[in-house]
């Protein structure tokens, strides 16, 4: 049974067609990379998925349950993670409090326990930053934990955007772009390190990407999407030789 | 000198009230971007819910003849006037800045400005025109050091304040709402994917904000017994100008700049006639914003307010 299937997806932004007749099955276990152009609606299909923007017409289903009408916060608490393309971080926090802030609703005590610093609330916070600190050195950025957000180095700051989404404990992760401004360096290492969370965490990963050959890397299958809609879907070989998505990408061939 | 140190102690009785009461706007700011111009009022419904809790547990006292010593029934008075206040603020969250989260701030700002006069007009038409005398509930001694004079409310009035500060800082350093609510600060959107409502952190916000406006009521119901349904005006437009100056959503600029506001006031009026204390101590704050106009601790990123 698919872990996230989305059916017959169509989305309009005031009369402008953003999305149409989207249809994603994702098993348990895969990687899959969507390409396409900017603009054609890649960021707004991971909004539908986490519940950003409810779809004018189609349905989603997380794990067998009906994502549609529910809040964001409901959506990742079913199981669904994600970053984003333009890394929503919080910069003066530090980086160790933002993979805890992820695991706030595994933190069991109530209000008064906080405000007069109880027994049971000391407990439950060093359960929980034993845990972070655990994933962010999954994530190579435990050497960061005591600063600030903002001072890390861009490459850091990715890896740290994705600890805090692993945190919760998805089943899904959606990545929006993990390598945009990444140097070739970086660019190897976050391969190496989604190729572990995909191991060690048995997550199902669905990723954008711009760069061709960290998704063709990665991916099992691939989707092509242009003006909103999916031209080609399969391997990343089929996809390569896809004269559709050529054309899309590259303009259209003089045929001599 | 004497006068000096004497000016510092009313200083800091002063600037109490203006803390709590500032701390009230900035939580609610950092976290929605909006004032809740209705605080000051909150802070006047606090005041007169303490009187109510007040005269009910003397009542409780007289007719059972269980002899509870005054600053018992003060200590039950405060929690549990902190208690019912603040459902007063989950009430306005929901009722008049929940439906208008993704309305222009304008609208949101002229929502708190009429929950206020609903707040005091409603007051006026319940209880009526006359001035409530807040009850007396310990007996006032005063304790003198060298030539400074310092009565037990003041020492109670700012050891309160302090005290219900440094729980609120650890509050928000240290547990997850009060991460929940920094987080919230730095980016609203990314917050609920991590599984956190804003349905959740909004409203205790505001529940905190009401509460600390409460106890703010009601330890100026002790320094100045009388109370009357615009009370809260005044000072809840000073206290805001404390709120703007600390830096608009710092909770540390907002305590530091309620008691500066304390001195200044109480400085300007003891170094020019007392007439002048406020355009004397508002030109000054004037200044201080042409220079700083972030406030002490505000962030020049987050500073745009939406109206």
């Amino acid at each position: 049974m698919a872990l996230l299937r989305v059916d017959n997806m169509t989305h309009y932004f005031e009369g402008l067609r953003a999305v149409h007749n989207y249809n994603l099955i994702l098993e348990p276990g895969h990687i899959v990379g969507l390409i396409g152009p900017n603009g054609a609606g890649k960021t707004t299909i991971f909004n539908l998925i986490s519940g950003i923007h409810t779809p004018t017409e189609g349905n989603i289903e997380l794990d067998g349950h009906n994502l549609i009408g529910h809040q964001p916060h409901k959506i990742a608490s079913m199981g669904l993670g994600r970053t984003f393309q333009n890394l929503l971080l919080w910069r003066h926090m530090t980086v160790l409090e933002h993979v805890k802030m992820a695991c706030y609703s595994q933190l069991e005590y109530g209000v008064l326990d906080a405000f007069f610093g109880t027994r049971r609330c000391h407990r439950e916070e060093k359960r929980i930053t034993s845990k972070a600190m655990h994933l962010l050195e999954t994530f190579n950025v435990a050497q960061f934990s005591s600063q600030l957000a903002v001072s890390l180095p861009y490459g850091a700051q990715r890896r740290l955007e994705m600890a805090r989404a692993m945190a919760t404990n998805p089943k899904v992760l959606l990545l929006d772009e993990p390598t945009a401004g990444m140097t070739p360096d970086e660019l190897n290492r976050m391969i190496t390190i989604i190729r572990k969370v995909h191991q060690d965490f048995d997550v199902t990963i669905f990723m954008i990407e711009h760069r061709l050959k960290f998704v063709m890397d990665l991916c099992e299958r691939i989707q092509t999407l242009v003006f909103g809609e999916v031209i080609a879907e399969g391997t990343p070989d089929e996809i390569k030789n896809n004269p559709d998505v050529i054309e899309a990408y590259l303009g259209k061939e003089d045929v001599t | 000198m004497d006068l000096f140190l004497q000016n510092i102690v009313n200083a800091l009785q002063w600037g109490s009230f203006y803390a709590l009461i500032a701390l009230g706007y900035s939580m609610v700011y950092s976290i929605l971007m909006l004032f809740n111009f209705a605080h000051g009022d909150i802070f006047m419904v606090g005041a007169y819910i303490g009187f109510g809790v007040a005269t009910a547990l003397l009542g409780f006292v007289a007719m059972t003849g269980i002899p509870l010593p005054g600053w018992l029934i003060l200590i039950l008075t405060i929690i549990i006037t902190m208690f019912i206040t603040s459902f007063v603020g989950i009430f306005i969250e929901r009722v008049g800045y929940r439906p208008l989260r993704e309305a222009p701030r304008a609208s949101a700002a002229i929502t708190g400005l009429m929950i206020g006069i609903i707040l005091e007009t409603g007051n006026l038409a319940i209880l009526g025109a006359r001035r409530l005398s807040f009850p007396q509930l310990i007996e006032s001694t005063t304790y003198q050091f060298g030539g400074v004079y310092v009565t037990n409310k003041k020492i109670l009035i700012v050891g309160v304040s302090l005290t219900l500060m440094f729980l609120l800082h650890r509050f928000i350093q240290k547990s997850k709402w009060g991460m929940a609510m920094r987080a919230m600060s730095f980016d609203f959107e990314a917050v609920p994917l991590m599984g956190i409502s804003i349905n959740r952190i909004a409203p205790l916000t505001f529940a905190i904000g009401s509460a600390l406006a409460a106890a703010a009521g009601i330890l100026y119901g002790l320094a100045y017994p009388v109370l009357d349904p615009y009370m809260g005006i005044l000072l809840g437009w000073k206290a805001f100008v404390a709120a703007i100056l600390g830096g608009r959503g710092s909770i540390l600029g907002a305590a530091l700049a309620g008691f500066m506001l304390g001195f200044i006031e109480i400085f300007a009026a003891w170094i020019f006639p007392s007439t002048l204390r406020d355009v004397i101590a508002y030109s000054i704050i004037l200044l201080i914003l042409t220079f700083r106009p972030h406030g002490f601790f505000g962030k020049a990123h987050s500073t745009q307010l939406r109206l």
